[in-house]
């Protein structure tokens, strides 16, 4: 117990909400006046506007300086951990945004470009896209991605649009009505799946980790559209039956989705298509070292073999000659997003495909995969932490779910507790799992290719340190954060209609009597 | 990369117990491994060559700074104060995710900051955190009403955006046929305005939302929200509002206009076009339980800490979410486009209410003065005059030249053209949507005037 910690405290400027800044009359942002002919031209603007749809007062908005909105903003951000100290949040493979690539997807040449110009005018833009669509074909083996979707759950969205056009298209939508996914997989598939309207069946773990074949054979039937699955799962296990998942899911006449959230630790090992999958689906912003952004703007890229080619939403971009064009498929979705993507997340990805090289992709999946199980080795000897499924042993992919349970057991303490106290040490909140929670008071750290080992050594001693803690000094576990921008947060009302506040003028209305600043 | 290093690489492998970095990787079946190596592009190491590759790309774009655009159908060319690109490029909430309320304060500080002057604009109480777009919004905010109100029809306007329009689509289509959404469309006058007789015909008591646009995609002002609110109502039904946030210092705020949800964009407030990358959009409502219980998305609340009297921020009602619930909640939530709300609220806390009336009003009068100009051109009418904000359809039918054709001879002379409607609006003829803003000039709107005077004669 030997850990030298770090003398943090977060920055605390008991910063008021920007509703309660400013004065009247101040003004941030001048805009400049029509001309005199214009305005000559034009007439009086009120009277431009239906006398029914015209505003009658103005909105309730702050006033202030240009310097005070960027003062209070940056306070803010000051008043955001984030990634400053050192974050292992599993299953969002937290990454370095190189700043190349911000710096350059920020030029007018991209930033200022409109989706609806004439293709040729984007020829650069619709060349990133193509660039980046085929690297990810040799990472995956599929036949064509489209960067659409919003996000890793907007992904799977469109796969589950896409599962209803490939039933319909064969005559079989009224009877597949049901997709498959394990209790492990992330929420999304389960949620998208039904806002498509599927019926959901959610396969359970078995002993060593991961649903059985026998359980998924049970499933399958005519009714079946597909399954939704994804490998490693969140534990670090990786389902070695998946092939014949596969197979057996084909083999009743469903599709086969692979969410490759955890691709990391797979990264140039192994493809999806050549492991039977029809579709897959990349997070830009989480493996391919597109920012996050506190989520997002985002990407979900999908991918899909020739099979499903013809039902991806438009448009998509076409090569020829070393020109570059948009389509629309004719038997496409049409659309989950408007436009072609987040163009600006998928530059960054090409970039970080192109600053990494093939043999620097490879190498990042090896040490990923290394650190988490650097990570688990000193973690197995903390007092009060224990690992999912103890009997596997053997190395764990890129990430592991741990519990506390036996810390809480034992001293009472939670791993919200102990999430709470590692910020007081700059440990930005730790990933604890998605619901349901399989493994009691559990936390899921994720190293990836970016910590140092001196960063994940911090990182643990800092556990370790909280961990003694809990034994020794429970209540100061249990009370904190005590060196944070504020205390614990919560409140039983918080789902209460006469509690909530989403914004200023409900807070007002509802809690008016409280609006005197507070103090700490 | 930190641990690349051949020393740390070994002693964190020995600390882990393994002789070599494959027996890292003993789950992973041999059948399953690629056969070869992974093949990609020759790798860019150094920055400098990246920076060089990377820009000579993107100097194949002409981007709306390099020509005169007048695009606009979705997404829009704004100003973006400096200070919002400022804010939103810090690294604290650009690389990071999540944390807790009270290690990540500041961001959630800032987006219910964002979700406050939203409020304010739209004269809603409750909004949430945004989502991935304009149309996904109305989609949610589709099926939201649905829920509320246990019926399985929606209105929406004929003359809506054709992406939009296609988003919206998916949102209502249900693998089992008894959840899907009905959609059924209500046509447009001949002033462009919503058929609110159609409407009114077509209102009945399986109705769940009526969905409206104000302005409409065509850039009309609708002047009969609240009448529709109120044959709505009668019915049953609720009424959706999609507005554009940065036409509310000066257009009447969904709120007053009575109705219960507002949807829109949020990239008008402080969001570049990014290429199509620029999108999200709200959801808000009348702070009322039937509502709140019903949002996909998350939002954050003013909330009470440990310490009495400090303020914290906290998210309310997470348990109905998909992140709560997996199916059985509403909808789905996920990665949205959470770094736009902090630009928003950036934006809008510098534009405060005097820069959004003159704004609007600058708007109003540009757009006038180029739906003047370019109407006046031979063989070029402007649609619907009356009463449009800053987008107008333009008709070229009268040249006997296709949108396509003009907007071919006016990028060769270094502008681009409003967008094409002739194929989602054959009954408009040769017509394309201009959008004229803030930026567009007297000198520019005359620079477009005389080269379509030049092009069509």
């Amino acid at each position: 117990m030997t850990d030298a910690m770090r003398r943090y405290h977060a920055a605390r400027w008991d910063e008021p909400t920007v509703m309660e800044l400013g004065h009247p009359g101040r003004r941030g942002v001048l805009v400049a006046p029509a001309e005199p002919a214009v305005a000559a031209l034009a007439g009086d603007p009120a009277a431009l506007i239906p006398a029914r749809a015209r505003r009658s007062r103005p909105p309730a908005l702050p006033e202030l300086s240009e310097w005070e909105v960027l003062r209070h903003y940056l306070r803010l951000s000051q008043q955001t951990l984030g990634m400053m100290g050192v974050s292992l949040f599993g299953t969002c493979t937290m990454k370095y945004n190189p700043a190349v690539s911000e710096a350059v997807s920020r030029l007018p040449q991209l930033r200022e470009v409109h989706p609806l110009q004439h293709p040729a005018t984007m020829q650069g833009a619709l060349e990133i896209v193509y660039r980046l669509d085929l690297a990810l074909r040799e990472l995956s083996g599929m036949a064509q991605f489209t960067f659409q979707a919003g996000g890793g759950a907007d992904a799977a969205y469109l796969q589950a649009c896409i599962t209803r056009a490939y039933h319909d298209a064969r005559g079989e939508l009224a009877t597949r009505d049901e997709i498959i996914t394990t209790i492990q997989a992330h929420p999304c598939n389960a949620a998208t799946s039904a806002a498509a309207g599927f019926k959901v069946i959610t396969l359970p773990l078995e002993e060593d980790g991961y649903a059985s074949l026998a359980a998924l054979r049970a499933a399958l039937s005519g009714r079946t559209a597909a399954l939704m699955v994804n490998n490693p799962d969140d534990m670090g296990i990786y389902n070695p039956h998946i092939t014949e998942w596969v197979d057996a899911v084909h083999a009743a006449g469903g599709l086969c989705f692979y969410d490759h959230a955890n691709f990391n630790g797979v990264m140039g090992k192994i493809r999806a298509a050549e492991l039977g999958f029809d579709a897959c689906m990349f997070m830009l912003h989480k493996t391919f070292g597109a920012p996050k952004a506190g989520g997002g703007p985002a990407v979900g890229a999908y991918g899909c073999t020739e099979k499903l080619v013809p039902y991806l939403p438009g448009p998509l971009v076409t090569a020829a000659d070393g020109r570059f064009g948009l389509t629309e498929p004719a038997g496409g979705i049409g659309r989950v997003r408007e436009f072609l993507g987040n163009l600006p997340q998928v530059l960054k990805a090409y970039a970080w495909i192109r600053a990494m090289g093939a043999e620097g992709i490879d190498e990042a999946s090896d040490l990923s995969v290394l650190a988490s199980n650097y990570i688990d080795a000193q973690l197995m000897r903390i007092r009060g932490v224990t690992r999912s499924h103890p009997q596997l042993t053997g190395p764990r992919m890129e990430m592991v779910r741990y519990s506390l349970e036996t810390l809480t057991r034992e001293t009472g303490v939670t791993v919200v507790d102990v999430q709470n106290r590692m910020t007081d040490f700059g440990i930005d909140a730790m990933w604890l799992s998605h619901e349901p929670w399989i493994v009691p008071e559990p936390f899921t750290p994720e190293a990836g290719e970016l910590w140092s080992k001196e960063d994940i050594d911090e990182w643990i001693g800092v556990l370790r340190h909280v961990c003694a803690e809990a034994y020794e000094q429970p209540e100061l576990v249990r009370s904190a954060p005590h060196r944070q921008v504020t205390h614990r947060v919560g409140s039983a009302s918080l789902d209460e209609p006469g509690y909530w506040a989403t914004t200023w003028r409900a807070y007002q209305r509802k809690h008016g009597s409280q609006h005197e600043r507070h103090g700490t | 990369m930190a641990n690349s290093v051949p020393e740390l690489r070994d002693d964190m492998l020995a600390q882990a117990g393994y002789a070599q970095l494959a027996d890292l990787f003993a789950q992973l079946p041999a059948a399953h491994r690629m056969k070869r190596p992974l093949e990609l592009p020759e790798q860019l190491g150094s920055e400098a060559a990246l920076r060089r590759h990377l820009t000579e790309l993107l100097g194949r774009n002409t981007s709306c700074e390099d020509a005169l655009s007048f695009l606009g159908a979705g997404l829009y060319r704004h100003h973006v104060p400096a200070i919002c690109d400022e804010i939103a490029s810090r690294h604290e909430w650009l690389m990071s995710v999540w944390g807790t309320p009270s290690s990540d304060q500041g961001r959630f500080q800032a987006w219910f900051e964002y979700s406050s002057q939203l409020g304010e604009l739209l004269d809603l109480d409750f909004v949430g955190l945004p989502v991935y777009s304009w149309g996904c919004a109305a989609g949610h905010a589709l099926r939201m009403a649905a829920r509320m109100t246990g019926r399985a029809k929606v209105l929406i306007p004929r003359n809506l955006d054709p992406e939009r329009r296609a988003v919206i689509g998916n949102y209502c289509g249900a693998a089992q046929p008894g959840r899907q959404l009905h959609i059924e469309e209500v046509g447009y006058r001949r002033d462009g305005r919503l058929d609110t007789g159609e409407l009114r015909a077509k209102l009945s008591a399986e109705v769940a939302a009526v969905y409206v646009e104000n302005p409409n995609f065509l850039g009309v002002i609708e002047d009969e929200i609240e009448d529709v609110v109120a044959a709505a109502r009668a019915a049953g039904a609720e009424v959706i509002a999609g507005v554009d946030p940065l036409t509310l210092g000066v257009l009447a705020p969904p709120g007053e206009l009575g109705v219960g949800i507002a949807v829109g964009t949020v990239q008008t407030l402080g969001v570049h076009l990014n290429a199509g990358g620029g999108v999200g959009g709200f959801i808000a409502s009348r702070d009322e339980e039937r509502y709140a219980r019903e949002y996909p998305t998350l939002q954050v609340s003013i909330c009470d800490t440990t310490e009495p009297g400090e303020r914290g921020y906290a998210i309310p009602l997470f348990a109905q979410t998909s992140y709560g619930a997996r199916e059985e909640g509403n909808d789905w939530t996920g990665n949205s486009v959470y770094l736009w709300a902090i630009a928003s609220a950036a934006y809008m806390a510098a534009m405060g209410p005097a820069g959004f009336a003159e704004t609007g009003a600058a708007i109003l009068q540009r757009s006038h003065y180029a739906a003047a100009r370019v109407g006046a051109v031979p063989g070029l009418s402007v649609r619907f005059p009356d009463g449009f904000f800053s987008e107008f359809v333009v008709d070229f039918t009268g040249t006997g030249r296709t949108v396509a054709g003009i907007d071919a001879a006016l990028r060769e002379r270094g502008i681009f053209g409003g967008a094409d409607l002739s194929a989602a609006f054959p009954e408009l003829g040769q017509s394309a949507l201009y959008c004229v803003t803030e930026l567009h000039t007297q000198h520019d709107i005359d620079r477009l005037a005389d080269t379509l005077a030049e092009v069509t004669r």
